[in-house]
């Protein structure tokens, strides 16, 4: 058997594929958490609660109204996404001309408020969705058993990531989002509704976490702190990549999976750390990430 | 040389005087009141095993007390340690320092208890440790300041490890949560399945608390052992489960060994995952009657069936207050010697009896999870299969480390 740094071939082949689903999780949160601090300057600590709210819409979803998988794909986002703008139009919106720091607390308080809730109705356990029937079992691949399920979250990531990286980057509705920003009373004059627009990029990342929450489902017990254990590891991956970093969120998100992938291999103690002393050694080397632009 | 005796002889009837005042004062309650610190993780990843529900049956214990022992008022607050010993240690500090708290009860991560105890043992107040499992606790770590309730890693071990090797899993591979309960579980399983004839042929230790077990899952696979042995607890023993099933790991000939599972546990993962997984618990809410009566009890008031953690807190608190209103006295010394005194037997313990290392040994029980078609209810998870007995269940003293016993 062929031998990789005293692994055998088939068990790191495996780990690499394992990785990369694990990326394609971080690169769909990331490229949310990018595209709301590229766009809208937020530092949305409420993504991870987003992520679990999606997963829960999921389960509740079938539980009590009896929405299907397929369905909850396109939903849970829809419903998740629906209520980001709520609180973008209520809350964030008030809070836009002061520093940063400001839409950081209230979006971590409300995350907190979101998963005590939960606590306090579902407790911590976590309950089990089932895997949806069309996407069950598995298929044994030369080096590994890989689940058909995992194999389909891997691409419908890969799908919306680069989808989303299109739009925003090739399109004339892309290019408007990206003026906005970047000079809103310019394009207010040109008779864009920028508060709308800006309104609806928040929903729309936000709907990108819950998207990732309906992957995660069948995969991860629901339970409320889902995402508050995800969160600090998608921010990690937001930094390296480059703060607002498009193509960077979704590229340092796969290419930490990996990396995450193979210490479990070699080191697994350090299987939680290793994101974070990249990053460290990042910010010591280029402070602006990856694919960042120097300031 | 009156006046040398004289002098004497009053600071000899002074001394004489402030010693009699002092048994005196042993033989009281303290502050006229019995103040009871309930200590657990409320919302983490070990909150559905002990947490709220604990609290409730601690209160139910005062309750069924009547609310008072002797007159005095029993009085009960509580904390969240949220698994982390500073958090832990700081919180029973404060405790002492500004409510002087009695009795510690609940405590589940072991790394917090073993904090804890540290802090007891300095102040001199009793702990009663129902949610811990690391063995060393009445081990290495005993101290005249605390009691160990429920079940720890060395019955579990004796009892699940044991009888899986005998039904042929004679080759296993560990799962270990990195940190004192998962190494102590781990020690304890190896030992027993070597001594039954097995081996261990390889490991990994994961951090604690892990989501995503699928990396390891896949290295348990190519390690070819028979068994897969999950030396963690909680939320990381159900996500082990739940991607064990997930990566056809039963299909494809392996077996799962769930060396600390939970009832909450088994409910969340539902029979579908568990059916026929063995495990070794210290007590099943549906055992027998006496069971069944408290629980249904507990039961109206939480609406889930109490864990064997939640009912060792009620029952070891009974103890105590009992302990307390027959010595008259809430002082740790007094009250642990009583309690070593009287055996147990109440809906929880059978043949129970507290040891000097702070060990509380009863009967312990080997279980295994029914299938869907063979469960008649929400609950109805486990079907006992052997007694394991008191005696034989826990690490005998003769093997103790504990500088309490005389070897």
């Amino acid at each position: 058997m062929m031998m990789i740094f005293g692994v055998p071939l088939a068990v790191f082949m495996g780990q690499l594929m394992l990785g990369l689903i694990n990326g394609a999780f971080y690169a769909l949160l990331s490229l949310g958490l990018a595209v709301i601090f590229g766009l809208l300057k937020i530092v949305n600590f409420a993504h991870g609660a987003m992520y679990m709210l999606g997963a829960f819409a999921t389960l509740l979803g079938m539980r009590y109204l009896g929405i299907n998988y397929w369905a909850a794909l396109l939903l849970a986002p829809l419903v998740v996404g629906l209520f980001g703008m709520v609180i973008e139009r209520l809350m964030l919106r008030r809070i836009g001309h002061l520093d940063h720091l400001y839409g950081l607390l209230l979006t971590f308080g409300l995350a907190l408020i979101f998963e005590g809730t939960l606590v306090n109705f579902f407790g911590v356990s976590g309950a089990r969705y089932p895997t949806p029937e069309a996407l069950q079992g598995g298929f044994q691949t030369g080096f590994m058993f890989l689940p058909v399920y995992r194999a389909w979250v891997l691409l419908a990531a890969l799908v919306v990531c680069l989808g989303t990286w299109f739009i925003i980057e090739r399109t004339r509705l892309g290019a408007y989002l990206r003026a906005g920003t970047e000079n809103p009373a310019l394009m207010q004059s040109f008779g864009v509704n920028v508060p709308l627009l800006i309104t609806l990029t928040y929903g729309f990342g936000v709907a990108l976490a819950a998207f990732a929450g309906v992957l995660a489902a069948p995969l991860y017990p629901v339970s409320p702190t889902m995402g508050s254990n995800l969160l600090i590891v998608v921010f990690a991956v937001v930094v390296i990549g480059g703060m607002g970093s498009i193509l960077g969120a979704i590229l340092t998100g796969l290419g930490m999976g990996l990396i995450e992938g193979l210490t479990k291999v070699y080191y697994p103690e350090a299987a939680n750390t290793v994101i974070f002393l990249v990053m460290i050694l990042v910010l010591m080397l280029r402070p602006a990430g990856l694919f960042g632009k120097e300031a | 040389m009156t006046f040398i005796k004289k002098t004497l002889a009053s600071s000899i009837a002074i001394a004489a005087a402030t010693a009699l005042a002092a048994t005196t004062a042993q033989a009281e309650i303290s502050d006229g009141e019995v103040r009871i610190g309930y200590l657990a993780d409320m919302s983490g990843t070990y909150r559905d095993l002990a947490g709220p529900g604990g609290l409730e049956a601690l209160r139910m214990a005062v309750e069924d007390f009547g609310g008072s022992v002797n007159g005095a008022p029993i009085e009960i607050f509580s904390a969240d340690d949220r698994n982390s010993a500073d958090v832990g240690a700081n919180t029973v500090r404060e405790w002492v320092d500004t409510r002087n708290v009695d009795m510690v009860a609940g405590m589940v991560a072991s790394s917090v208890t073993i904090a804890v105890t540290n802090v007891l043992k300095e102040n001199d107040k009793l702990g009663i440790v129902s949610g811990s499992a690391a063995s060393s606790i009445t081990n290495e770590h005993c101290s005249p300041n605390h009691i160990h309730w429920v079940y720890d890693t060395y019955p579990l071990a004796n009892g699940t490890a044991w009888a899986v090797v005998q039904q042929g899993g004679d080759t296993w591979f560990m799962l270990t949560a990195d940190y004192a309960f998962g190494h102590a579980l781990e020690g304890d399983v190896t030992r027993v399945v070597e001594e039954s004839g097995g081996e261990v042929v390889g490991g990994v230790r994961h951090p604690f608390p892990t989501d995503d077990f699928s990396s390891y899952i896949l290295q348990a696979q190519g390690s070819g052992a028979k068994v897969i042995g999950l030396a963690n607890a909680g939320a990381d023993t159900v996500n082990a489960i739940n991607t064990a099933s997930q990566f056809g790991v039963v299909e494809a000939g392996q077996q799962l060994a769930g060396l600390l599972v939970f009832l909450n546990d088994v409910h969340a993962m539902g029979l579908e995952t568990t059916q026929g997984l063995l495990l070794t618990t210290g007590w099943y809410w549906d055992m027998d009657e006496e069971a069944r009566a408290w629980a249904e009890r507990y039961y109206e008031r939480m609406e889930r069936m109490p864990t064997m953690v939640q009912a060792g807190v009620y029952s070891s608190t009974m103890h105590y207050l009992q302990a307390v209103e027959a010595t008259g006295s809430d002082d740790t010394a007094t009250v642990r010697k009583y309690m070593m005194e009287q055996p147990i037997n109440d809906f929880f313990a059978r043949n129970g009896r507290l040891r000097e290392d702070g060990r509380m040994v009863h009967d312990m029980y080997l279980a295994q999870v029914k299938s869907p078609a063979d469960s008649t209810g929400e609950w109805d998870l486990y079907e006992i299969l052997a007694t394991i007995p008191a005696e034989e269940a826990y690490r005998p003293l003769s093997e103790s480390q504990c500088n309490l016993v005389q070897n």
